[in-house]
């Protein structure tokens, strides 16, 4: 389980987070969603400490931090086993191929062998029909496989909760679909994940809870069928304006 | 024509053995002390302050003194630069630097590197932010994604630049003649001072400058093509 609480961040000239308490559940899927600038990509991007809010608690499984304390090395390092990131777009180590971003990780920081590294690596490539990518280069694939090759690196380092900050948000339409199936194949298996996203319709049939995200706060936390026959005038706004 | 072949015949070989000699090494051994330079300024001018109060304001200072030396070299002559190590500081009586190779090897590391640094402190910073990021949060500590990531990108992107600084250090080492170095050009100066073929002896000097920079310019290309497999 992660759990935040009492998270505030302020930038100079603007309130990014204030006060949230939240709960994401392992084996769970929650998706964080609510309007641009709202504060949801920061949200997820402080669950493993890539933005640092000012105050407030971060609690990881048995790992508790206080974050209005400068953090050690150790401590973040020991958020950031527990989560693997999956960014908008463009984060593959362009001079890689995509098999050594998969083993870069495991090698460097877990410290696995390069042969333990690269049959995982393989197995889990195999495992999404993705073999044939293996020794190409980020440049050489569609937006929509760098997106699942980025997937794949972050579950390469099997980590325990999988944050995903819009990652289908810079792909035509077609391309999301195939990232989405992939996701929703991970949402089977009970993988843990955050995701910040904009498409609705994906958040209906996948999250087991919604946590929407107003002006940085919580405007709602619950189950998913909860947050979609919502009664509150607010969050009908947010959704009327998703539609047309 | 007969006349300029003959003298390329008999003085040649002397001039691509002072080269090998003067040039090459007085270029190698500047080039190699220059990229340590520009490698530790480029670090020290992109690395972000500390938390650590006494940590940041040892840091601004180390910052302070990377950006007066990138600034002196950049702002001043070489040959003027040259003049100062080699004649002035020991007319001053600081005599750190006696001997003309040592003092042509600083000055051309230290201007290289000058140079130098804002090529690589550039190409750091043309690594996509997010790359850095997506590094970190698999877990890697400051130095592992400088190693891992940004290093090999910023490499590549930082190829043709240096080489260019590399080329234009290689015909920089004429310079050396006015500290006393018998190097290819000051070499065809004496030859020229004796036998008056100075047209002659000055195109000479220059093929064997364009010789050699040229070889440089061929191990440039290949360089780039084998770093540039993962890119477009």
């Amino acid at each position: 389980m992660i759990q935040v609480k009492n998270l505030s961040k302020h930038y100079p000239d603007k309130v990014a987070l204030e006060d949230i308490n939240l709960t994401f559940p392992a084996d769970h899927t929650t998706a964080i969603v609510g309007p641009s600038g709202s504060g949801k990509s920061t949200l997820l991007r402080s669950l493993n400490l890539l933005d640092r809010p000012d105050t407030g608690t971060l609690q990881i499984d048995q790992l508790i931090l206080d974050l209005a304390k400068p953090l050690t090395n150790g401590q973040i390092l020991q958020i950031r086993q527990k989560t693997a990131m999956v960014f908008q777009e463009k984060a593959l180590f362009t001079h890689l191929t995509v098999l050594k971003n998969l083993t870069e990780g495991p090698i460097k920081v877990q410290k696995k062998s390069k042969e333990e590294a690269e049959s995982s690596a393989k197995e889990l490539l195999k495992q999404f029909n993705m073999t044939e990518l293996a020794n190409r280069y980020p440049y050489q694939l569609s937006g929509g496989q760098q997106q699942r090759v980025a997937i794949l690196r972050a579950l390469a380092m099997s980590p325990k909760y999988l944050l995903l900050d819009e990652p289908t948000s810079a792909l035509d339409p077609e391309l999301e679909a195939q990232v989405l199936r992939v996701l929703k194949e991970l949402a089977k298996k009970e993988v843990s994940m955050v995701i910040v996203t904009h498409n609705m319709s994906f958040a209906e049939q996948v999250a087991d809870q919604v946590v929407f995200i107003d002006d940085g706060h919580v405007g709602y936390a619950g189950p998913t069928d909860g947050f979609f026959h919502s009664n509150e005038k607010r969050i009908k706004q947010f959704l009327g304006a998703m539609s047309f | 024509m007969i006349d300029f072949f003959n003298l390329a015949v008999q003085y040649l070989p002397e001039l691509f053995l002072t080269a090998l000699k003067y040039t090459l090494p007085l270029t190698a051994i500047s080039f190699f002390f220059g990229l340590i330079f520009a490698s530790l300024t480029a670090l020290v001018r992109v690395a972000k302050l500390p938390q650590n109060e006494w940590a940041a304001a040892l840091l601004q200072i180390v910052k302070w003194i990377a950006n007066a030396y990138v600034w002196f070299f950049r702002s001043t002559p070489l040959i003027v630069q040259l003049f100062i190590v080699f004649y002035g500081l020991p007319n001053a009586h600081i005599a750190l630097f006696q001997s003309a190779w040592v003092s042509a090897i600083t000055v051309f590391s230290l201007n290289t590197g000058a140079y130098a640094s804002e090529t690589i402190r550039a190409s750091i910073s043309s690594v996509p932010e997010v790359q850095k990021q997506a590094a970190e949060s698999l877990g890697m500590t400051r130095a592992q994604v400088y190693l891992y990531v940004v290093l090999p990108q910023a490499a590549r992107i930082s190829i043709p630049p240096l080489s260019n600084s590399l080329i234009g250090l290689l015909k920089d080492t004429s310079l050396a003649s006015v500290i006393t170095i018998v190097e290819i050009f000051y070499l065809s100066q004496q030859i020229a001072a004796a036998n008056y073929k100075v047209l002659s002896m000055y195109i000479l000097v220059a093929m064997v400058y364009a010789f050699f920079t040229s070889i440089l310019s061929i191990g440039q290309h290949y360089l780039e093509k084998y770093t540039s497999r993962f890119a477009q």
